[in-house]
């Protein structure tokens, strides 16, 4: 392995593992608050095609914008049925994904034609920081990425200091153990997860318009490809901590930069190996990293009509 | 029964169909498509003539039929298996893979063998997501829907690699042979033996969980394994696990009999999302197995009439999808709505019921 | 900082001196059909100790949730220092410095003491200031607490130091506790007794929920009693006597004199139907919650299991009930056995089920083929005649039954088969006055046909009166004892310190 490609595996590495990280703090914010939202994948999906629409109109940036609006959209929905109206969190959640899947299918045709003809749009281009990009092998992997990246790596310790360090998230975690005992504190744990819900779809919707904005360049319909499932599932790996998730997401998109590594060593193997092989891994990994993690108690367990 | 819940049975379905109809003729206006010859080609083709009731909603109707069931067997047992999809993938790859495999003349034999590879696949794929609960407390959730994605892949590797067609040009399996083809049970309509079998199954099914002991297990498990496990001495992980691949050999029956009733080929993309909308049929039937005869040819005529809709007015079909999650999502809503009164615990699951105190020891 | 305990009412300045500290008017509160509070008042005045009393459902927790906002009255009044008031949430309450600590504790038990005390507040979270609070107020109360521990390791009477911690930390001057004692030992008891005096003698408000009446005589200023929702007494302490406070909770003699207990029956000389030789249990991290236990059940007698929560008798009881297989030991049972455990709706039931399918649940493990429905809804019909299950039909869904009803009703299934033994734990909790009396006799009617019965109730007195012997259990280890209150009470607690 040549040092061009160990770089080129790194950099892919770290673009498949951007919008998964993205979507995987916002879920880990909602799973900590006791919310499992099926209807991540919705909500990316909806970032996609908003971030398209959006760098179509007013730019990749006004895009990247857009798109995370248009999965905090998403997830008004998911939170009106599933916290107001308390309805089963799994079943609503799929529910919104179909829903997500549907809309953008439709809203594209409806936008760009039957054919849905390839609208390219110009995408966000990296940023270099100077030094650090020139370190050998890294460097460019690093310190040369476009803006959702950098943005993903900030939020990592964002997510953590108000999740550990403020009274905001101490309420939030306690309504994802035990909300009862939130409200007795004084606290409201229906906003507190519904704040879970919206942060997660704001998040979605980034990583959606990562998708687009920062690597592919156009919208397909199902472009998402399952990426909210992946994201629920790098949140259990990272046991529901945010530098847990950094972690987990790195390995996914490892495991997805693997095809351009294969690629580059001219191994012939079939494509849908590839398409695979990060989802067989996480359940692997999943199964092996139990009972070593605890899910948030409440996880899932819809509120009292009192809470 | 009642005759307020027959009432209810009857009624809900048919509210469920208008509010459907509703959902999509503001969506049809709001995107701008003229929401009259739309509509109209929507009836047409779901409910325009004998023949296209037949050879369109009916067939349509089949494989959301077993993919309902087969939710609606997990969810009374508890078990969120949104891997009904990958399953039903998995039942149509092994029934392919029998059919064109098996040496000539062996007839309805060979028919049966197709569909029990269906079976026996379906439940394996699905028994994989079990013992990942079982044994490594994996959601379901999460390991179901992994394994669709998988499932889809594998499909599009078999029709690429092993079960390629000969000219090896297409991406699909060879044709069945005609002996090995389920038959049709309308002349001149595509309405195939497989209908009859998916409400044969139903019936079954609905039987097997009213009147048997097993079946009893099952709901009790499904409704409170905490109580199932100290009062019924159940074994609540056997039944899980049992339930489960059950789910699956249901789930793959229906990509058997959509192999040998309707394509005669394995695709990739053979199934239009059977499993997801699956979800819609189960809740609607309010996971009742006869009910979901019913409630399976409401969304067939959807599907069926999304087709001849996008034929005749272009309209998008992805627009169905849309229709079929708002429908999902009023009904779990008007399920809470309706049962405000007996608060707590969960819709489907029996869920943990939080009356104890904290301090209670965990078993 | 200011102090934890203020002399003053708090923030708010009373509108006249004689203004009471919080004061609930005419407070009615329905659920569906079910009338909860009709006309309930209660005033009470800053610096006592007020008792509230009242039998099971007489809604006393439903009127302190609705005067610490986490219930809604439909129709009355709150006022604090005189003024009007609404409670929206607790979020209120505290405001108004009231604090309460309910009967099952809200604690978050993955969570540590300091992030429990802290929880609620706004802004940064600083474990550091957090932590000094809880040293701080540990060294002026009395209540000493690690604030780095984990809840869930914590004792119960450490869980329920936390919780009134927490209230002192909001600078809560008005402590409202629920059924406090009901999970202590007795020093534990006094001990906290001890401390709500000294607290309310320093100033602060204590309205105490209690039905144990000779600890409430021990400590209260003044009583008020609800039966079925309404006030029926408001007395001073120093003008009232076990006696007619009883009478006044109770309402009619007769359902006195059927609580008053029949003499225990002599020792039982039957066969030994149920025993357990050196049995050990181990939980899940491998902790042995029963050690060594040894204990014979013979035909015709009440055994009464006496312990304070979690010195082994669950294990006990559902290692005797066939439930649980021990680590060690040997066990010798009937093939059918009774069982009736505490958290009905959890283990007992199957709450969405009709009743006969709750009927036909027991056994369900073993049934084989086509179930026979026909002959289990005359069975189920016919136990509820037998059993006085008051229900529309054995067609409707167990939830839609009382307490008492269901719990009947699970008596009747586990007994429908006549086994030679039943295993029960708390029996009665939760249930009204006719209903603990109908489950009471229906034990002993049981021991009476020459079963042999196991009971523990968390509820001491209970014990004593149905039992006709006792062992306790403590810290895992089975100990025989002479059936009087003071026996009993010394060696449930030895193995503690």
């Amino acid at each position: 392995m040549s040092a061009q490609t160990a770089t080129d595996f790194l950099d892919a590495s770290i673009r498949s593992a951007t919008p998964l990280l993205l979507a995987a703090l916002g879920e880990t914010v909602a799973e900590r608050s006791g919310v499992i939202n099926v209807g991540l994948e919705g909500a990316i999906i909806a970032g996609c095609l908003a971030g398209l629409v959006g760098a179509a109109e007013f730019g990749p940036m006004a895009g990247l914008a857009i798109a995370g609006a248009a999965g905090l959209g998403i997830a008004i929905i998911f939170a009106v049925v599933a916290i107001a109206l308390a309805a089963d969190q799994i079943i609503t959640g799929t529910a919104i994904t179909m829903l997500g899947l549907g809309l953008t299918s439709t809203l594209y045709r409806v936008l760009y034609g039957d054919g849905g003809a390839a609208l390219q749009t110009p995408t966000l281009s990296p940023i270099g920081i100077p030094l650090l990009r020139d370190i050998p092998l890294i460097g460019s992997a690093l310190f040369d990425q476009p803006v959702p990246t950098y943005l993903a790596a900030l939020l990592v310790p964002a997510v953590w200091w108000g999740m550990y360090r403020t009274q905001f998230g101490l309420a939030l975690r306690a309504t994802g153990e035990n909300p009862a005992a939130a409200r007795a504190s004084g606290i409201s744990p229906k906003n507190m997860q519904s704040f879970g819900i919206l942060f997660g779809g704001l998040c979605g919707g980034l990583a959606g318009g990562t998708l687009v904005l920062a690597q592919v360049g156009t919208f397909a319909e199902g472009m998402s490809a399952g990426r909210g499932f992946v994201a629920i599932a790098i949140v259990a790996l990272g046991r529901w901590h945010p530098v847990g998730a950094a972690l987990a997401a790195l390995i996914f998109g490892m495991a997805s930069a693997l095809q351009f590594l294969f690629q580059a060593l001219d191994l012939k193997l079939p494509y849908q190996l590839f398409l695979a092989l990060p989802y067989a891994l996480t359940l692997a990994a999943l199964a092996l990293a139990s009972g070593r993690y605890r899910a948030p108690k409440s996880l899932g367990v819809r509120l009292n009509v009192a809470d | 029964m009642t005759s307020r819940t027959v009432l209810r049975a009857l009624l809900e379905p048919l509210l469920a169909g208008m509010l459907a109809l509703l959902v999509l003729a503001v969506l049809l206006g709001a995107s701008g498509y003229p929401v009259g010859e739309a509509l109209t080609a929507l009836w047409q083709g779901a409910f325009g003539s004998w023949s296209v009731i037949a050879s369109g909603t009916l067939v349509r109707a089949t494989p959301l039929l077993f993919a309902g069931l087969a939710v609606a067997v997990a969810f009374r047992a508890g078990i969120l298996n949104i891997g009904a999809e990958g399953q039903l993938l998995i039942g149509a790859a092994a029934a392919t893979a029998m059919a064109v495999n098996l040496p000539p003349g062996l007839g309805a034999a060979g028919l049966l063998l197709a569909l029990g590879a269906g079976v026996l696949c379906g439940g394996a794929w699905a028994a994989i997501a079990a013992v990942l609960r079982l044994r490594f407390g994996v959601l379901e959730v999460i390991s179901t829907i992994m394994l669709n994605v998988i499932a889809l892949n594998i499909t599009g590797l078999l029709v690429r690699g092993p079960l390629q067609e000969p000219t090896r040009t297409f991406p699909q399996s060879a044709l069945i042979d005609q002996a090995l083809r389920l038959p049709r049970v309308i002349p001149g309509t595509r309405l195939h033996a497989g209908v009859v079998l998916a409400v044969v199954t139903a019936l079954v099914i609905g039987w097997f969980l009213r009147a048997t002991a097993p079946g009893f297990r099952l709901r009790m498990t499904g409704a409170n394994p905490h109580a199932a496990a100290s009062t019924g001495r159940i074994d609540v992980a056997r039944v899980t696990l049992l339930a489960f691949i059950s789910s699956g050999a249901i789930a793959g029956l229906g990509g058997a009999v959509e192999v040998t009733g309707v394509t005669y080929a394995l695709y990739e993309n053979l199934s239009p999302g059977y499993g997801y909308t699956a979800i819609a049929v189960a809740l609607l039937a309010r996971l009742n197995p006869a009910r979901a005869i019913g409630s399976a040819v409401i969304f067939g005529a959807l599907e069926a009439g999304a087709s001849a809709m996008q034929r005749e007015a272009q309209v998008p079909a992805g627009m169905v999808g849309v229709v079929e999650a708002c429908v999902i999502l009023v009904l779990v809503a008007s399920e809470w709505i309706g049962a405000r009164a007996a608060a707590g615990g969960r819709l489907i699951r029996g869920g943990t019921p939080r009356s104890g105190p904290t301090s209670a020891p965990a078993t | 900082m200011e102090r934890a305990v203020v002399v003053s009412s708090g923030t708010d300045r009373p509108v006249t001196a004689a203004a009471p500290r919080l004061a609930l008017g005419s407070i009615r509160r329905s659920y569906g059909s079910v009338l909860a509070l009709d006309d309930a008042s209660l005033s009470v005045a800053a610096g006592e100790v007020h008792a509230l009393l009242g039998e099971n459902g007489a809604g006393k927790s439903t009127m302190m949730k609705i005067a610490f906002g986490l219930d809604r009255a439909d129709v009355g009044t709150i006022h604090i220092d005189g003024r009007p008031t609404t409670m929206r949430s607790p979020r209120d309450a505290m405001a108004h410095g009231i604090g309460m600590v309910q009967q099952h504790f809200a604690l978050v038990d993955a969570m540590t003491v300091a992030e429990n005390v802290a929880l609620g507040g706004i802004g940064a979270f600083s474990l550091e200031a957090t932590a000094a609070t809880i040293r701080r107020i540990g060294v002026e109360s009395g209540l000493d607490l690690d604030p780095g521990a984990i809840v869930r390791d914590l004792p119960i009477g450490a869980q329920q130091r936390l919780e009134i911690v927490k209230a002192l930390a909001r600078r809560t001057t008005t402590l409202i506790l629920d059924e406090p004692t009901a999970v202590l030992s007795p020093t534990e008891s006094t001990e906290l007794l001890e401390w709500i005096r000294r607290f309310a003698d320093s100033g602060g408000t204590v309205i105490l929920i209690a039905h144990k009446l000779r600890e409430v005589l021990s400590v209260a200023d003044r009583v008020t009693v609800l039966r079925r929702g309404r006030t029926v007494l408001s007395a001073l302490a120093s003008d009232v006597t076990e006696d007619s406070l009883a009478g006044a909770m109770l309402g009619d003699s007769a359902a006195r004199a059927k609580v008053s207990a029949p003499a225990p029956a002599a020792a039982s000389n039957g066969p030994v139907v149920l025993s357990v030789t050196g049995v050990s249990v181990a939980d899940a991290t491998g902790i042995e919650r029963l050690r060594d236990a040894t204990l014979e059940v013979r035909a015709g007698e009440i055994v009464g299991v006496a312990a304070i929560e979690g010195a082994g008798q669950r294990e006990l009881l559902r290692v005797l009930a066939g439930r649980m297989a021990p680590t060690r030991g040997t066990v010798h049972l009937p093939a059918s056995i009774g069982f009736a455990p505490e958290d009905r709706h959890r283990d007992a039931v199957v709450l969405d089920a009709t009743l006969t399918e709750n009927v036909a649940l027991r056994g369900a493990g073993q049934r084989r083929g086509i179930i026979g429905w026909d002959a289990l809804r005359s069975t189920t019909t016919a136990m509820m005649k037998a059993r006085d299950v008051r229900a529309d039909s054995e067609a409707v869904t167990i939830r839609t039954l009382s307490g008492g009803n269901q719990q009947k009703l699970v008596l009747g299934r586990e007994l429908a088969d006549a086994p030679p033994a039943l295993v029960v734990e708390n029996p009665t909790r939760g249930l009204d006055i006719r209903a603990t009396a109908d489950v009471q006799a229906a034990l002993r009617a049981a021991r009476d046909a020459g079963m042999a019965v196991v009971v523990y109730s968390s509820d001491l007195d209970e014990v004593l009166s149905l039992a006709d012997r006792v062992v306790v259990v403590a810290a895992g280890r089975i100990r025989d004892v002479p059936s009087d209150r003071e026996s009993v009470g010394r060696a449930m607690l030895s193995g503690v310190s």
